[in-house]
């Protein structure tokens, strides 16, 4: 890294007058989405607890559909919540923490999509096996739960 | 390779020179960054591989917020304010990290000394609350029964809806058992210590006191688990085979078993890097105070050990997520 560092965060909006002061205010960033993700995992408030759409018709259309909205039809809109606010922290601890916002831009891709793309293919080959397994116990013919 | 390329200004590039650098990055860091790379794969496999348990078992998942429910020094039920206070702790000693660093540049060692300094200490009160969480996890809060089936039977006071625990209704029978030796079985090479109380006298306190009723593992449609009749309950302690008393690879009173196994290994490996980071931060620490980097000009150690740093915290990050949140 040189040793110029790119103060503004939160694509331009907010500028920070040195490096120190940014690393204050992601800190305060970084706590206040910490807050609200605790608050919402105390009080779970009942609106958030069931999925915003429902799955479609399989078929075609249907089951492209269900794959498309898949966060929005199994996920509960609080896990979804979770989940952003989650990567929003890692990008700012990512970009501003490990001064991944002052790299070269190719190094930077280097590091960062590599992971990306072997992550979501894990997660989604994982999960779609683990749904599956799912609905084997559920609806085989096999008792579990004696 | 300096001496297979035959121009000047290849000859920089290739070798990391100072002028055209093609990533703009020292070989050690960007080492430490593909290191970070192949490290968050790892994590990746072992958080991907607790969601496929999860998906596995949607309907009778542990809740977390019910697991951890314990604050050091106080008691009571406070759900996930021990573990946001632990994350808190990370964050800072990211902060006080990336300030070293910031000093760094600028060559102020006794900044950097401080900086480090803090981020140690963080380390370490980070480590103590996981071995604290571990510990409680570990002993246990309420026991439970495990039927034949490996399920898990946990008991809830019938008019207030807490949770009860064992020890607070099971009647002592004085029954003698006697710890099984190695030489009465072929297979056999000793037992662990033997939970306070035996499946008996769990059952004969269950049938004396009718404000118990049964909680099984599996979750109705708001999310809560589900509690059985007195007769529903009786029904399924007659498959009861132990009695359950806090978490260990094998058993587990809070529910599904592969919970506290990836409980175990995924803090566990957590805990070990942080372990590891605290570890090279305080050999930068004394390499600081000894003026190494000050004869070198510059303290890039400090920034490498950085980035290794906020990756821990970073893993943090989406432990606390999938593990205590979602």
């Amino acid at each position: 890294m040189a040793h110029e560092h790119k103060l503004a965060i939160f694509r331009g909006r907010l500028k920070f007058k040195d490096n120190i002061q940014k690393i204050w205010g992601v800190l305060i960033f970084l706590s206040l989405v910490t807050l609200v993700e605790v608050i919402l995992g105390i009080y779970k408030p009942s609106i958030l607890m069931k999925p915003l759409i429902s799955a479609f018709e399989p078929g075609l259309l249907g089951s492209t559909m269900n794959f498309l909205l898949s966060p929005f039809i199994y996920l509960k809109p609080l896990n979804l919540i979770f989940i952003v606010l989650t990567l929003v922290k890692a990008y700012y601890i990512a970009w501003d923490f490990m001064h991944l916002r002052d790299e070269k831009k190719g190094f930077r891709r280097a590091i960062v999509w590599i992971p990306v793309f072997l992550i979501s293919y894990i997660v989604f080959i994982l999960l779609t096996e683990g749904s599956y397994i799912f609905d084997i116990y559920h609806s085989g013919f096999v008792k579990w739960n004696f | 390779m300096d001496t297979t390329v035959t121009t000047g200004t290849a000859e920089s590039v290739w070798s990391g020179g100072s002028k055209n650098k093609p990533l703009g990055a020292s070989y050690g860091k960007m080492m430490m960054w593909f290191f970070i790379v192949s490290d968050a794969l790892t994590f990746s496999g072992f958080i991907a591989s607790y969601g496929f348990s999860r998906f596995k078992f949607a309907d009778s998942w542990p809740i977390a917020d019910e697991v951890f429910t314990h604050v050091p020094l106080f008691h009571g039920n406070y759900p996930m304010i021990y573990v946001a206070i632990m994350t808190f702790i990370l964050i800072m000693s990211s902060v006080t990290m990336v300030l070293a660093v910031d000093a760094g540049h600028k060559l102020q060692k006794n900044r950097v000394v401080w900086y480090m300094f803090f981020t140690v200490i963080g380390g370490i009160i980070f480590l103590s609350s996981q071995a604290w969480e571990w510990a409680t996890f570990i002993k246990g809060d309420f026991g439970a029964i495990e039927t034949k089936g490996g399920r898990i039977l946990q008991f809830v006071k019938a008019d207030t809806g807490e949770r009860a625990a064992i020890r607070d209704f099971a009647t002592p029978l004085h029954e003698e058992r006697v710890d099984h030796t190695n030489n009465k079985g072929v297979w056999f090479f000793g037992e662990s210590t033997l939970p306070a109380y035996s499946v008996n006298e769990v059952v004969t306190g269950f049938k004396a006191d009718s404000n118990i009723l049964v909680r099984v593992e599996n979750i109705n449609e708001d999310g809560h688990k589900i509690v059985l009749t007195r007769d529903e309950s009786l029904k399924r302690l007659a498959g009861s085979k132990y009695v359950v008393e806090g978490a260990n690879l094998i058993h587990n009173e809070y529910g599904s078993r592969l919970f506290a196994d990836f409980f175990f290994f995924i803090t566990g490996f957590h805990g070990f890097h942080v372990f590891t980071g605290v570890l090279l931060n305080v050999i930068v620490f004394f390499n600081v105070i000894i003026g190494t980097y000050e004869r070198r000009k510059h303290y890039e150690m400090v920034e490498k050990v950085g980035l290794y740093w906020h990756f821990v915290d970073l893993v943090w990050v989406f432990v606390f997520t999938f593990f205590y949140l979602v």
